[in-house]
């Protein structure tokens, strides 16, 4: 179901709409943070934020409210929050425009998410790259602080807030929380084993819950309408995934951009209503739904959930198109909602050259660490390489479901399975036309998607 | 040669140490006293990572293998510009090998090398956020999105200049 909003997205294009007057003037700000502080108890901010089905804005979706009840106090280490935005994932847009045109309401979230979770300091993890993200979130925080929202006492409550900018340097894999955690630290980003996990052991060895920028910055929404509310303005709230979010459109549609509606939006919808259509009137061929990890959609799959119990059930036999982007719903179509901002392509795009293209990706960012995902995702390009060069063996290709199979579940991180899945998925979708290549009908030397990578 | 930063930055950088908590904070102060070395010198030579290391009281092998980890930390010279264009998919489909290339044909050389008079790094870079304004590069630290050929070349231009 089509429904815009715009809670987060208000001061978006206004003058100046990245400065605390606005913020205050539009979008009621601080107003959340203040009644949190001054009314509530960090428990009852806990079991409020379990009302909004708010679902981690990061990629794997797991509820925040939830998420931050794991936090328990510790006799001697402090709390910390830290927010993920290092926004790599291949196709992902959207944490960037909030830094860039609402950074405020990261600020505000911050303070809320430190209060409910016992924590003083809150870092903001930002790629390097994103420099004007940066120095508006600093801005943001000087004018929080200056106001006295920020620091001994916000709003006057005996609660200390401070909010950092810490930034990386560049590698992908720092999204993985507990990479970025040893970054945040001054380490090599190299994600660590879990257990333990980074509510028991995080950042500096203390008590850390992990966020997404996009979840914490739709908590002073969420708060603002009374959590219930906020998850009911989602179509598919009864199935927990409340509330209103940002959906990328990114690709071959006329509106490529970021636009925030309530959850229940559908793909088509995303591409035909909002994204403008196709470039140049042509066919949809396919969509990544959530970022590059995220399987591939052909645009003529149908849904398959005759069990009553799957949360795609009622769409069973349905175009996967009209399926609402939802973190359950889309999972039982077999792939994810991911980060929710979706690559389309058009008729006439080479598969086997996009996959080439995202296999390079992940072979140059993978840590290292884990033979599995090393030398697999090396494997994975290298057969990505022969298929557009012509030398590919049908063996080889067969061999492309050992190697992706044999990461899964063989890794420290989710990386490997963000490597592994959309493998299987161009392969398993696109068989045809990768058969195609190996028996020279097909051949990729002119392929526009074929860049080597990143130099 | 040794390394020192400047007053401006050494300022900044006692300003960095201040937020992390007080035992860790060292180290965690090594990325961001690493970024401040870099914008000074353009690269993190040895000399860099000797500094670091005695400043923050680190290993230097703890430094440099930081150094080695992260693709923005250049461990050789680079020209006075780098120009970053994004190749992955999304930019891909939305003509980023087509604005490779004309970089690549005006400044006469292949993403990884630098023009002979030292003004420009080309490189690629993987996914900026910047997928819905596509194709797009970086230069320094700006964004250009949403580009035509012509739009590349006003860029290069201006780069090309001073
Ligand atoms: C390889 C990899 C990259 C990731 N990149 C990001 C990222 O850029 N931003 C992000 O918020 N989460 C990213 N994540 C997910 C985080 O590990 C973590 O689940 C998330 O930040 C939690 O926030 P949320 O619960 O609010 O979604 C990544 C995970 C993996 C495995
Ligand atoms: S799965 Fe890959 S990225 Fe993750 S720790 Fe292992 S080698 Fe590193
Ligand atoms: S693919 Fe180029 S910015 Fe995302």
């Amino acid at each position: 179901m089509l429904k815009q909003t715009n809670y987060l997205t208000k001061v978006y294009g206004l003058p100046d709409g990245w400065t605390l007057p606005v913020y205050e003037r539009e979008s009621h700000g601080y107003e959340a943070a203040r009644r949190a502080l001054t009314t509530m108890s960090p428990a009852d901010v806990v079991t409020e934020a379990k009302k909004a089905n708010l679902r981690g804005r990061g990629g794997a979706g797991f509820p925040m409210g939830v998420k931050w009840s794991f936090m328990k106090p510790h006799a001697k280490k402090p709390a910390y929050l830290v927010i993920n935005a290092d926004e790599g994932e291949p196709g992902t847009h959207k944490d960037r425009t909030l830094m860039e045109r609402n950074p405020h309401a990261v600020v505000e979230g911050c303070i809320i998410g430190c209060y409910a979770i016992g924590a003083h300091v809150a870092y903001i993890y930002v790629r390097d790259e994103l420099h004007l993200s940066k120095e508006r979130l600093w801005q943001a925080i000087r004018e929080a602080k200056e106001k006295g929202f920020l620091g001994q006492t916000p709003f006057g409550k005996d609660y200390a807030v401070d909010v950092f900018v810490h930034t990386g340097a560049g590698a992908y894999i720092c999204g993985e929380e507990t990479s970025m955690l040893n970054s945040l630290e001054g380490r090599r980003g190299e994600p660590r084993l879990k257990p333990p996990f980074p509510a028991q052991s995080g950042a500096f060895g203390c008590p850390t819950t992990v966020n997404n920028l996009e979840t914490i910055a739709a908590v002073p929404t969420a708060f603002l309408l009374g959590c219930e509310d906020f998850s009911k303005l989602s179509a598919i709230h009864t199935l927990n995934d409340g509330g209103v979010r940002l959906f990328g459109v990114n690709g071959h549609v006329n509106k490529p951009g970021v636009y925030e509606c309530a959850v229940g939006l559908t793909l088509r919808e995303l591409i035909y209503d909002l994204g403008g259509g196709i470039t140049g009137g042509k066919a949809l061929f396919a969509v990544i739904p959530g970022g590059s990890s995220t399987p591939v959609l052909r645009a003529e799959e149908t849904v398959n959930a005759p069990d009553e119990k799957s949360p795609a059930h009622p769409w069973h036999g349905k175009s996967v198109l009209d399926v609402p982007l939802g973190v359950d719903t889309f999972r039982s179509l077999g792939t994810m909602l991911g980060t929710c901002c979706a690559t389309v392509m058009a008729e006439g795009t080479d598969p086997v050259a996009a996959f080439h293209n995202l296999m390079q990706f992940y072979r140059h960012e993978s840590c290292g660490q884990c033979t599995p995902c090393r030398e697999g995702s090396g494997w994975l390009s290298r057969i990505a390489d022969k298929l557009l060069a012509g030398t590919c063996s049908m063996q080889e290709l067969d061999s492309l479901y050992d190697i992706a199979s044999n990461i899964m579940g063989n890794t420290i991180c989710a990386f490997g399975e963000g490597t592994a899945m959309p493998a299987l998925g161009f392969l398993k979708k696109f068989r045809g036309e990768f058969e195609a290549y190996v028996r020279g009908e097909r051949s990729g030397r002119d392929a526009r998607l074929n860049i080597g990578s990143a130099v | 040669m040794t390394f020192a930063l400047t007053p401006e930055r050494e300022r900044e950088l006692v300003e960095i140490l201040a937020r992390y908590p007080t035992e860790h904070s060292k180290m965690a102060a090594c990325i961001p006293a690493l970024h401040l070395c870099q914008d000074q010198i353009g690269w993190c030579s040895d000399e860099v990572v000797t500094f670091v290391a005695s400043r923050l009281d680190l290993p230097a092998a703890h430094v440099k293998g930081v150094v080695t980890f992260y693709s923005l930390f250049n461990q050789r010279p680079v020209g006075k510009h780098q120009l970053w264009v994004c190749r992955t998919l999304p930019c891909a489909l939305r003509g980023a090998g087509e604005v490779l290339a004309h970089c690549e044909k005006r400044l006469g050389i292949k993403a990884g090398e630098t023009t002979a008079d030292g003004a420009i790094t080309l490189r690629t870079a993987e996914c900026l956020a910047s997928c819905s304004t596509a194709p797009m590069i970086q230069v320094d630290k700006v964004y250009h999105e949403n580009l035509s050929l012509p739009q590349v070349d006003t860029i290069l231009d201006r780069l090309q200049k001073g």
